[in-house]
């Protein structure tokens, strides 16, 4: 080791694989992964979400996670969105591609992807 | 792309129950379940609550699984990581009645009342990184203190810094650590010298720097690094029991790590610093955790302590200065160095700054390794970190220190734990073993078992130590005997009092302390003993007598069935009696009667 950059590139490689330990998960993604949701098609939206937020370089503040069953099968998958201070964001029939609009315009942008909703869908 | 990361815990206690087995059905499974590019499994060291291992902490979410066994594995990974159902069941909980009865339980484990009290500064990475990752380690900011002292600082910077945070041993003689840096950096680069580790932790039942060694063996590496750079020291060593296999093999993989890296060898960070180091194992004898013991034992010499002074800081090992400290201590340096002096003093109390682990065991519901800022109540710790006395007990006393400590009895429950009320109540900080009793421990039996301890570990230089360690057990066991005469107790006081005094090390002087503390605060017990030849706690055999209520007797036979020795007969449906020279004491009776008839008295 010869200089405080070295350490400073092991640590910024690092910091994303261990951030999801340590991260105080301000916003939270939760996609729905019970049997309706992954045979909907549930693990490439994960699978998009976890990308996504690492690549935005977003891991330490927004945490994306599974949960079972919301109880509106024939909306998924569905995705909910957590954020500080706001309300409770549902996403239905969500895919890959939507996940990545959904990154780019919600968790950055503070924008609700209304098109996407529960609210939208159910009209 | 890695979704979640699998935490299993690696320290001792958990490999013992079985977590390593865990580990590998683990990766079975979420092979065969096609996620082993979204999920991640990490063995980490310990994370305090060792009664409930094996233990397995889910990230993203935090969840806490308890008491995993391996028939669990399969459910957790089709529920939990294949569709993000947390398995209730094995989530821990403060409060299982409120989960037998379905309420929602507690998943994040900093959620926990065990947690939440805990401040983690020198455990801060154990449980939370892969101890046999040096990057990972690098990513908590590790070696980054390294780095700012060998480019920023002077060496008296670095001794002044760890001066003004306060920061003092915490393996039991609680010197300022900054003092005895100071003293040993005379004369920087024109003389050799040598830093070394205790990590010969012989305290029963603490286990505070085996868990650091396994959970976070860099944090070592880099606190003696800066420790030698601060004396003008080019050579360290690690003195490790033999008994701990996993530290020395995880603490060996770091060090080769860090060689690798160019962390530890020549010319580090490229400012001319040079530092290695070497593991030495011990025997596991007690008397070599003694400063002057340890370090004969690392020259090759049977491990007896010699006369200070000379203070290690001036003749040390191989007759060179040398600056010693303990594993628990060392954790702490890098973080005062990154954070400063001061982050560290505004931590804890007056006098006694930062934070103590402690190793909660005996009869408390959570025991475990728990780390909490100086000040902290015992009650505290006992109560609402290590939530309370298991069965419904009551709290008789807390023996810190070990065997060169002494006990607090409830009345003291309130005294904070620093280094200076724990001396004024006889007692002492120690290494931070924590023993809880409750009313069922017989305090002249504990005074006992702390005396054979020290019996056993007397190197025997010394006459006070060796001879008169082992005249007080006799006495103590005379008086557990039941056969104490008038007289005992005043003898075994000026006994203690003539070895604490008269020793030639730390062992020697300290030896006596369980029994002066138990005599000062449980001195009716004792006089119980001898005087009415009686175990007020119901706990020294030869003092008891096993009787059976005629009043309560059912005469179900029970009990004289399940009489190993065959000690009780009577006539079915009347009262059974016990023949008093035919029992053993063993208690099964009283285990077995379901009406509670049978009593130890």
């Amino acid at each position: 080791m010869k200089s405080l950059e070295e350490l400073m590139a092991i640590k910024a490689k690092m910091q994303d694989k261990v951030a999801l330990r340590t991260s105080s998960g301000t916003t939270r993604i939760v996609v729905g992964m019970a049997t309706c949701g992954i045979a909907a098609g549930a693990r490439p939206v994960l699978n998009a979400f976890v990308e996504g937020i690492s690549e935005a370089g977003l891991s330490d503040s927004v945490m994306v996670t599974q949960t079972g069953c919301i109880g509106i099968c024939q909306y998924e998958p569905v995705v909910e969105v957590y954020t500080k201070d706001a309300e409770k964001v549902t996403y239905v029939k969500m895919t890959a591609d939507r996940a990545k609009e959904i990154i780019e315009k919600h968790i950055k942008g503070g924008k609700v992807v209304t098109e996407y909703t529960i609210g939208a869908a159910k009209k | 792309m890695i979704r979640s990361h699998v935490l299993i815990c690696g320290g001792t206690g958990c490999t013992s129950s079985g977590s390593m087995k865990i580990y590998d059905k683990l990766a079975d499974e979420i092979k065969a379940k096609g996620l082993e590019d979204e999920i991640k499994i990490v063995k980490t060291g310990c994370f305090g609550l060792c009664a409930l291992g094996p233990i397995m902490i889910i990230y993203p979410e935090g969840t806490f699984y308890s008491k995993v066994t391996i028939e669990d594995v399969p459910e957790i990974v089709e529920e939990h990581l294949l569709k993000g159902r947390v398995v209730d069941r094995l989530v821990y909980t403060d409060d299982d009645q409120a989960k037998s009865e379905g309420e929602k339980v507690t998943a994040s484990l900093s959620d926990t009342m065990f947690y939440k009290k805990q401040n983690r500064l020198a455990l801060r990475n154990c449980g939370v990184i892969n101890p046999e990752n040096i990057e990972e380690y690098i990513a908590m900011d590790g070696y980054f203190a390294l780095q700012k002292v060998l480019t920023q600082m002077t060496p008296d910077d670095v001794i002044q810094t760890i001066l003004d945070s306060g920061l003092r041993g915490r393996g039991g003689a609680d010197f300022p650590t900054g003092m005895k840096w100071k003293f040993a950096s005379g004369n920087r680069g024109q003389v050799k010298k040598y830093v070394a580790c205790n990590a010969d932790e012989g305290d029963p039942g603490a286990f505070m720097d085996r868990s650091i060694l396994e959970g976070d063996p860099h944090a070592l590496i880099e606190a003696m690094a800066i420790a030698a750079y601060a004396i003008g020291a080019d050579e360290g060593y690690v003195y490790v029991r033999a008994e701990y296999p996993i530290a020395v093999k995880r603490l060996s993989i770091a060090i080769a790590q860090a060689r690798e890296a160019g962390l530890l060898g020549k010319d580090i960070f490229g400012t001319g610093f040079n530092f290695d180091m070497q593991v030495r194992l011990g025997a596991g004898a007690f008397v070599c955790g003694e400063e002057t013991a340890l370090m004969t034992s690392i020259e090759g010499h049977r491990g007896e302590p010699r006369p200070r002074p000379p203070f290690p800081a001036v003749k040390g090992l191989f007759g060179k200065p040398t600056v010693l400290n303990n594993v628990e201590t060392y954790a702490n340096i890098p973080q005062i160095i990154l954070k400063g002096a001061d982050w560290f003093s505004s931590i804890g109390t007056e006098k006694s700054k930062g934070t103590k682990v402690f190793a909660l065991g005996g009869k408390v519901v959570n025991t475990g390794l728990v780390e909490v800022p100086m000040g902290t109540t015992v009650r505290e710790i006992i109560f609402d970190i290590g939530g309370g006395i298991p069965n419904g007990k009551k709290f008789k006393a807390a023996q810190t220190g070990g065997p060169s400590g002494g006990c607090i009895p409830a009345s003291l429950l309130d005294t904070s734990v620093d280094y200076d009320s724990l001396i004024a109540i006889g007692s002492m900080m120690g290494s931070g073993g924590l023993i809880v009793m409750d009313e069922d421990n017989c305090m002249v039996d504990i005074a006992k078992f702390f005396l054979e301890f020290t019996v056993d570990e007397s190197c025997g230089k010394c006459a006070p130590c060796r001879e008169g360690t082992k005249r007080m057990l006799e006495l103590l066991t005379k008086i557990t005997d039941g056969k104490g005469e008038d007289g005992d107790i005043e003898k075994l006081e000026e006994l203690a009092e003539t070895i604490r005094t008269t020793s030639l090390c730390g062992l020697g002087q300290t030896a006596p302390n369980p029994v002066l503390s138990t005599l000062r605060y449980f001195r009716d017990e004792y006089e119980a003993h001898v005087y009415e030849k009686r175990c007020p706690a119901g706990c020294c055999k030869n003092l008891l007598k096993v009787v059976i209520d005629p009043d309560k007797c059912k005469g179900c036979s029970l009990c004289s069935r399940k009489c190993p020795v065959g000690a009780i007969s009577g006539e079915i449906k009347k009262p059974f009696v016990i023949d008093q020279s035919k029992c053993i004491k063993c208690g099964v009776c009283i285990e077995s009667c379901k009406f509670g008839a049978i009593s130890k008295k």
